[in-house]
């Protein structure tokens, strides 16, 4: 709903032409889903598991600051495979069709303070399937900023620079707040909801294990080390939150992507489902490594075409994605990391004032009728 | 404190560590075969017995109990990356020393695990295991004359109890397509030249199918003998009927193996076993619509196939994918997303 359309020289014929293609695309993945696949996610858990081990054990050690950096890195690394290329993709139900109890989205749990169950509900549920669309997609501003013109401005969000840079460090902290809705549910009459405090004391529960294994047993398992391995998980977990909040703000909010409007998704087809999918999502261009430890969110737009595909095989998926941009001339909003993460940033910035021109982008208009 | 009492108090604190995982998780990477673990087997050999059967060595667990001749254990193995099902007869007697079972395995068409199995498996492999399991055994006291009656991989059970226990008075009749075909066919001709069995051999390409009506003329004393047949539904449903026909049906003992058939269809009668209410759907609908229009409390999510809110054990039946067409068959551990899967024929779902 962004002033100019980017999809209004799209047919309804050729919207749905391309949901079909997508739709094959998903199909030859699946038709090819098997062995490979399945060794990869368990060779990628059990590495994850030893680097864990081996960090922690280096960590009983901390008070000499080589064994410090050693642990903690190792330590950082290991909670962010745990978050991104384990967790939220098992989560997802990518890993399900291997019918393997312990690799399951309905049995797995992270090291994370928001309880699975809560994460699956706000984001598979209702980020993924209303992704975008002002009003029902929270993880728009996250309830806390203002992340489009669209948006309407409140004093408040002239602190959002702040919120953010706060939410980025307790992020994790931030997500279970949000996943129990807590700006909507602390008003009085809601707080004493049984099905909110239900959802309050797991929350709690989640996070009293956290806290105790990161910051009591570790600390206290290390001995003399005891403050330096305390902060060493302190520093893993900021590590990790601000790696994760920054990958995951390059998925919907840099420059280009688009929102939408409520009632745009009235009766909304395939097709249109997965054109405002290809429109509000924002990939990371770079290496290898790089996909992984943003658990291939960096593939955020074929992630949000296909939820459930394994993510080790976005890659390839991109591949035939972007050639669709190209055939139906639409922008693939891509970019290195840093780039799209200071676009991110200059966005929460930029509309934490209130919007200075009047909406319509006189530019951009007459832009068109040249071309027309 | 006692050591008990310590150990688990230690094991406790093991937990606060490795929390949102167990201890487990981090020792099943080293040592998936130890005490205490969730039963696993490691496949060590595999050995080929027919141009289409063969026989697999398993190193069960620590946690592994014992069989008894002529049980069964249900294994899952990672085929293709899907983790499958099945029950096999052991084959190994209970007194082998090395701590390793058999299972033999007989590839039907298009079974993916035994073609698996015969073909592909790689020692090294890990397996999943279930305790052996089945009343498909002999008595405690040794019964005096015995008959075993069996066909193609039937022939296993009978296999582990015949290496098992030597009996004074064995007689088998076993019938397979042809000579080649015949599992174990130098073992029972071994036993044979010991004088520890007879066996009457059948080839069915040559000599038709046995016709358990005259199964008198082969082993005339067959009625006084305690008999355990295993084989295709045809010649146990045959057996059942012949035994029963002659007041003789305590002394028949039968093991059934194929699963029943699943009939795949367009739509059919749904079950929901937890609310024991059953509706009729069609091959269009998702389940999870059926399910709530019928009164059911189905856990549901996006109602689009992304989220896998509604994940839904399926205990019996075909159900088909809304989205790609596939068809899914009802195992142990299958869940479907009733959301994007109507029915394929009539099916069962934990609700």
């Amino acid at each position: 709903m962004t002033a100019i359309d980017p999809t209004a020289h799209l047919t309804e014929e050729q919207i749905e032409e391309l949901g079909r293609e997508l739709d094959a695309i998903r199909d030859e993945v699946i038709a090819s889903r098997g062995e490979k696949d399945a060794a990869y996610i368990r060779k990628v858990i059990s590495a994850q598991r030893k680097l864990e081990l081996a960090s922690r054990a280096v960590l009983l050690f901390s008070i000499f600051p080589p064994a410090w950096l050693v642990g903690t890195a190792g330590l950082s690394v290991a909670k962010i495979m745990d978050n991104m290329e384990i967790g939220h993709n098992i989560l997802h139900g990518q890993w399900d069709w291997m019918r393997d109890p312990k690799i399951h989205s309905s049995t797995w749990d992270w090291d994370h303070v928001s309880p699975a169950e809560q994460w699956k509900h706000s984001h598979n549920e209702l980020h993924h399937k209303y992704t975008n669309v002002i009003g029902k997609d929270n993880d728009l501003g996250y309830g806390i900023m203002r992340v489009d013109e669209d948006q309407k401005w409140h004093p408040i969000h002239l602190g959002q620079p702040l919120w953010n840079f706060i939410n980025a460090c307790f992020f994790e902290y931030g997500i279970a707040a949000y996943d129990l809705e807590l700006g909507k549910n602390l008003h009085k009459r809601r707080r004493k909801n049984p099905e909110f405090r239900a959802r309050a004391k797991a929350v709690g529960r989640k996070i009293r294990k956290q806290v105790l294994k990161d910051y009591v047993i570790h600390p206290l398992l290390s001995g003399p080390s005891f403050l330096t391995t305390l902060a060493a998980t302190f520093t893993a977990n900021l590590v990790r939150n601000l790696w994760s909040h920054s990958v995951i703000m390059c998925g919907h909010f840099p420059e280009g992507v688009q929102v939408f409007e409520r009632r745009s998704i009235k009766g909304e087809t395939r097709g249109q489902w997965y054109l405002r999918q290809m429109m509000g999502s924002a990939n990371i261009s770079g290496s290898k490594a790089m996909h992984f430890m943003t658990g291939n969110l960096s593939h955020q737009i074929e992630h949000h075409l296909f939820p459930d595909l394994p993510s080790n095989r976005y890659a390839e998926v991109a591949v035939k994605v972007r050639a669709l941009f190209e055939k139906y001339e639409l922008e693939y909003v891509t970019g290195p990391l840093p780039k799209q993460v200071f676009s991110a940033w200059h966005k929460v910035f930029r509309l934490s004032l209130p919007n200075k021109k009047p909406k319509v982008k006189t530019p951009d208009r007459e832009k068109e009728l040249v071309a027309a | 404190m006692t050591s008990t009492a310590l150990r688990s108090r230690a094991w406790k604190l093991l937990e606060m560590v490795t929390t949102p995982l167990l201890p487990s998780d981090y020792l099943d990477l080293f040592s998936p075969l130890r005490a205490g673990a969730d039963l696993r087997g490691r496949i060590e050999a595999v050995h080929r017995e027919t141009p289409d059967a063969a026989t697999v060595v398993i190193r069960p667990g620590k946690g592994w109990r014992g069989h008894r001749a002529g049980q069964y254990v249900r294994i899952g193995i990672d085929v293709d990356g899907v983790r499958l099902w099945r029950a096999y007869s052991v084959t190994s007697p209970t007194s082998r020393q090395d701590g390793r079972i058999t299972i033999t395995v007989k590839a039907i068409p298009d079974g993916k695990v035994s073609n698996y199995l015969v073909r592909r498996a790689k020692p090294g492999t890990v397996i999943q295991l279930d305790q052996a399991t089945g009343d498909f055994v002999l008595p405690a006291t040794k019964p005096a004359k015995v008959l075993y009656l069996t066909a193609g991989s039937g022939i296993t059970p009978a296999m582990g109890m015949l290496r098992d226990t030597d009996l004074d008075d064995v007689v088998m009749v076993h019938s397979a397509p042809r000579e080649e075909d015949v599992i174990f066919r130098n073992d029972l001709h071994d036993l044979v030249a010991d004088k520890k069995l007879r066996l009457v051999e059948l080839h069915t390409d040559t000599d038709g199918m046995l016709d358990v009506a005259r199964l008198g003329e082969l082993v005339p004393d067959w009625a006084e003998r305690e008999t355990w047949a295993c084989g295709p539904a045809g010649l146990l449903d045959a057996a059942e009927e012949h035994w029963s026909g002659h007041g003789r049906s305590e002394l028949l003992h039968t093991e059934r193996f194929r699963p029943s058939v699943v009939v795949v269809g367009d739509g059919g009668e749904v079950t929901f076993s937890t609310t024991g209410k059953t509706v009729d759907a069609d091959g269009a609908t998702p389940l999870l619509d059926v399910g709530e229009e019928a009164g059911v409390l189905m856990p549901s999510g996006c109602r689009m196939g992304i989220c896998f809110g509604c994940s839904t054990p399926l205990k019996a039946g075909a159900v088909r994918d809304l989205r790609t067409g596939e068809i899914t068959e009802a195992e142990p551990g299958v869940l479907v997303q009733t959301c994007v899967s109507a029915a394929a024929g009539p099916c069962e779902l934990e609700r």
